[in-house]
């Protein structure tokens, strides 16, 4: 090892460490007390869960990205792997940088062909110290992971008294885990202290960059959002990534929503039988009400795709989120895309448009969570929060939540039976003010006035049954024009000027954020210039369009195969598609600055070499 | 034709309810089905239950999903909000609806097409989940929008006009909801208004799934003497189990009934259901044996109606899950956001 010790990677606060274990084997809650270690020393950093569709007996990953500059998205290969899993062990180490770190399990030998020769090998004797000081079988599954925890902690210098405290914390209550938990850690310190050159060139350094900062998972996130947005009807069916989200919602309600006198509870959530009878349940209580919402993934969205064209034209406020992963069936459900643009803006049957909102990250889940029910009260209409796993089911350092005090809810245009008494004229789908959204009463509001009939299509300004030509013309008009307003509405698109002005912009929007935010940099020192603007919904605020007018060719930077926002943006716009350049990442793995700087680069490197090989003979 | 207005004047005599209104104030638009169709039947019988009960109009809901019968709700009620869904889907709506606020009465109104064929799934969960309901099946067995397809529960043998033969088994809509625990659950006959409407009623006043199944012929497309939901057959084969009358807790009650005959059984608003005896020994309080019983009467071609089985003091959906009494939608700002101060604690449970 000596030799190659030279090649070995230095660095401080700067890497990216890999677990790579099998599923079930209790190792989820070693790694994230790992990540949380870091945070708790000053340092940022992100994780990210790669698991199978499986609850036990598969590969699964946990990647942590440790940056001091901030840069927290993924970014592509590993320093050190931690690899626990001899079924993935090849393509563990081929996933090394070369100079990286292996940290293995030495108990039982491997042969030299097992190996490479240009990173530093560490093995440990886990099993085996597991074996001398655990008669349990289960005990030795699950101390293994503290105690390969312990050793990183001497190797990579980390503050031991963090992860001390953190144990403490996480095993409040039951106290009697606290002591084993901090002796398995101490056996694999020691064994690394007494077995191995502490630290290796790959070290932590304790900085004060982390600050209130918090460590969330956007689906928790949401959730949170949904309380304080004042959801009280919640109807979902499991499925992954989203499952969570309601989980969660169903945990937060129970901390927050209990009546303090009677402890009965201020929301109902209902898991339906399926999808269709979740967005159906929804569509029910707000139409009654109530703020509702289902949470769901790309197949939950194609099963509710008629009660989602019902809810358009019978303007309905529905809240739908949907955390989006790869589709169909199981295997790339539990990796991340954002696939389903289309498939949300343009749900359902008929000439019907959907607004869409894209958090990039949990805090702005939970923000785009609480104002997806102002925003779809005020348009009546169903309301999509787009999150993807990556931000869904990874925990993501962001600023913590805020609330303003001030802020009250936008109930929207709801007729009371005090303006029925006066006299107030009531048509149900009646243009009253100009920005296509009528008034509605909901049931049980006045006992002569405002009763009307909820239909499709089939309806005139007074919600009278009416299949005339004329009718559903002006209905669907107005409908346009209430989508209209809701450009004004919705989160405005986040704009950043490059350095140097320059005649190529960025559009990208959700969970590529972090690294499109790396990536301008590391372009930046290649001398490329980019303007960028961050999309935050659908429909498009006239910003968008003006932003692709002031550039001569905007990458649009997504995680699908078909360009899906490009399609909307050229259609919308009508742009023409030759100004909007792809740049598409759908491998299912959360996109990476890395990819963004090679994929624009090679674009832009050919624009500016062309002339000059043209120039050749 | 639903443009045809109906004139509000009416005999200065009607009889009122308690709360002043006259059964026209519980009419909706002129019905649009054919001349003679079951369902306006039912319409008529829903209408006068209403008025019989006095209830608000606008303390009503009607849902109903897609068909002919759904197309019922703007028949009746008109004061009241509705809601025409989607095709098999009404259960969802109306569960929602209900969760929203558990103060209004919930009518759901559904065909055999849209409860047996395309919404079965639903069917059975609204009834597992006791959502406090009225769920009225119009059954006919065929689809008469579409013009004369056969729905699930259709005969095994009946044939479509110049079409195929039903060579599939019929769904009993009945058997299914006993089984799957609705906790009020009849049967009767469009033709029989004297034991619907307090059937209707009774359903009403229950709290809990409440299901009733009622054989509605369909004049254009299924009423030939061979069918079971005929107007002729199910005259010559109606075995009812009981006479009802419904009796709320204001009313005074005066009748003497020979013992053995009448049994009262009050359910938890107070409300009375008086149930005549016409089948000795059938119990409508044993799940178990009623189901037998159907089975049994079934296969000897007999259509059983009545209160086939009622649980009196059953709980709903609201009560199993402790919903606050008060309903979810009328909830404000204070009692639903935690506010700011909150988040300080829960930010720093993220650190």
């Amino acid at each position: 090892m000596d030799g190659l010790s030279r090649l070995s990677i230095e660095s401080v606060n700067d890497f990216v460490i890999k677990f790579a274990n099998v599923n079930g084997s209790g190792s989820a809650s070693a790694n994230a007390l790992f990540a949380k270690s870091v945070l708790r020393m000053g340092i940022p950093a992100s994780s990210r869960n790669i698991f199978p569709s499986n609850i036990q007996g598969l590969p699964t990953w946990y990647e942590v990205r440790i940056c001091e500059k901030g840069h927290l998205g993924r970014r592509g290969g590993v320093d050190i792997m931690v690899a626990m899993n001899p079924q993935t062990w090849d393509e563990d180490l081929a996933e090394i940088e070369p100079g990286g770190y292996l940290f293995y399990d030495s108990t039982k030998p491997l042969p030299p062909s097992k190996f490479r020769d240009d990173i530093t090998v560490i093995g440990a004797p886990l099993t085996t110290i597991c074996n001398r000081e655990y008669n349990d079988a289960r005990q030795r599954q699950l101390f293994k992971n503290i105690i390969y925890l312990g050793a990183l902690s001497a190797l990579l210098n980390m503050d031991v008294a963090a992860i001390e405290q953190l144990i403490s914390e996480q095993f409040r209550g039951r106290d009697t885990l606290i002591r084993p938990n901090l002796r398995a850690l101490n056996l694999g310190r020691e064994w690394a202290l007494n077995e191995h050159e502490c630290p290796i060139g790959l070290r932590l350094e304790r900085v004060d960059k982390v600050g209130d900062q918090i460590f969330i998972t956007g689906n928790d996130a949401a959730a949170l959002g949904a309380v304080y947005g004042g959801a009280t009807v919640c109807a979902w069916y499991p499925i992954t990534p989203s499952s969570s989200l309601a989980e969660a919602f169903s945990n937060h309600c129970r901390r927050y929503r209990a009546d303090p006198e009677t402890k009965k509870k201020r929301y109902a959530i209902i898991q339906a039988e399926d999808e269709l009878s979740s967005i159906g349940m929804v569509v029910g209580a707000a139409w009654n009400g109530a703020r509702a919402f289902t949470a769901t993934s790309g197949p939950g969205i194609s099963l509710m795709q008629e009660f989602i064209g019902l809810a358009y034209f019978a303007e309905i406020p529905a809240v739908i989120f949907d955390v989006q992963r790869g589709s169909p069936s199981t295997g790339m459900p539990t990796r991340t895309q954002q696939a389903d643009i289309l498939s949300c803006a343009f749900a359902s049957h008929g000439d019907t448009k959907h607004v869409l909102l894209f958090p990039e990250d949990p805090r702005e889940s939970f923000l785009f969570a609480a104002e997806a029910f102002d925003l779809a009260d005020r348009l009546q209409t169903p309301v999509f929060v787009m999150l993807d796993l990556d931000i869904g089911m990874n925990d993501w350092l962001v600023a913590p939540l805020a609330w303003d005090e001030n802020r009250r809810y936008d109930r929207g245009k709801l007729m009371t039976a005090e303006q029925l008494d006066a006299g107030v004229e009531f048509g149900r789908y009646l243009d009253v003010d100009g920005d296509g959204i009528p008034y509605r009463t909901l049931p049980g509001t006045h006992p002569t006035r405002g009763a009307f009939f909820t239909r499709g299509t089939t309806k005139d300004r007074y919600a009278r049954y009416s299949e005339e030509g004329p009718d559903y013309v002006d209905n669907m008009q107005r409908l346009l024009r209430k989508f209209d307003t809701a450009k004004r509405l919705v989160p405005r698109p986040i704009k950043r000027v490059a350095r140097e002005s320059t005649r190529y912009g960025a559009i990208y929007f959700g969970s590529t954020s972090p690294a499109m935010a790396e990536a301008l940099e590391a372009l930046e020192e290649r001398g490329i210039h980019l303007d960028t603007l961050r999309v935050r919904a659908y429909p498009f605020h006239e910003d968008v369009f003006d932003f692709v007018a002031g550039h001569d060719r905007v990458f649009v930077v997504e995680q699908n195969r078909d360009a899906q926002l490009r399609t909307l943006l050229a259609i919308d716009g009508e742009i023409d598609p030759a100004r909007l350049v792809p740049i598409l990442h759908y491998d299912g793995t959360p996109i990476t600055a890395r990819f963004i700087v090679k994929a624009i680069g090679d674009i832009l490197d050919v624009v500016t070499l062309a002339p000059l090989r043209r120039a050749l003979p | 034709m639903t443009y045809i207005a109906k004139p509000r004047l009416h005999h200065p005599k009607l009889p009122t309810n308690a709360l002043g209104y006259t059964h026209r104030d519980y009419e909706g638009a002129v019905s649009t089905l054919c001349a003679g169709c079951g369902h306006d039947s039912i319409s008529a019988a829903i209408i006068q239950a209403c008025f019989e009960l006095s209830l608000p109009p606008h303390k009503i809901a009607k849902l109903s999903g897609i068909g002919c019968s759904s197309k019922t709700p703007t028949y009746f009620l008109g004061k009241s909000h509705g809601f025409n869904s989607v095709h098999g889907r009404m259960p969802s709506v109306l569960t929602g609806a209900n969760l929203a606020n558990r103060d209004l009465v919930y009518l759901g109104i559904s065909g055999d097409g849209d409860s047996a064929s395309i919404g079965l799934g639903q069917f059975a969960h609204c009834l597992r989940r006791a959502v406090n309901m009225v769920y009225v099946v119009e059954n006919n067995g065929v689809y008469g929008l579409t013009k004369g397809q056969f729905s699930a529960t259709a005969d095994k043998g009946s044939k479509v006009r110049r079409g195929p033969v039903n060579t599939d088994s019929p769904i009993d809509l009945v058997a299914l909801a006993l089984q799957l625990g609705a906790s009020f659950v009849g049967r009767s006959f469009s033709g029989d208004k004297r034991q619907l409407v307090p059937l209707i009623k009774a359903a009403i006043e229950h709290r809990g799934a409440a299901f009733i199944d009622v054989i509605s012929p369909c004049v254009a497309f299924n009423n030939n003497p061979e069918s079971t939901k005929s107007f002729d057959y199910v005259r010559a084969h109606n075995e009812a189990v009981n006479r009802l009358d419904v009796i709320l807790e204001r009313d005074e009650i005066t009748a003497d009934y020979a013992p053995g005959t009448v049994e009262t059984v009050t359910q938890h608003d107070g409300s009375m259901l008086r149930l005549h005896k016409l089948a000795p020994d059938y119990d409508p309080h044993d799940r178990i044996s009623a189901m037998a019983y159907l089975q049994q009467r079934h296969a000897e071609g007999e259509v059983v109606t009545g209160l086939l089985f009622v649980e009196p003091d059953s709980d709903d959906l609201h009560a199993l899950s402790g919903t606050v009494e008060i309903p979810l939608n009328s909830l404000d700002e204070a009692e639903l956001c935690p506010g700011p101060a909150a988040l300080v604690q829960f930010n720093a449970a993220h650190r």
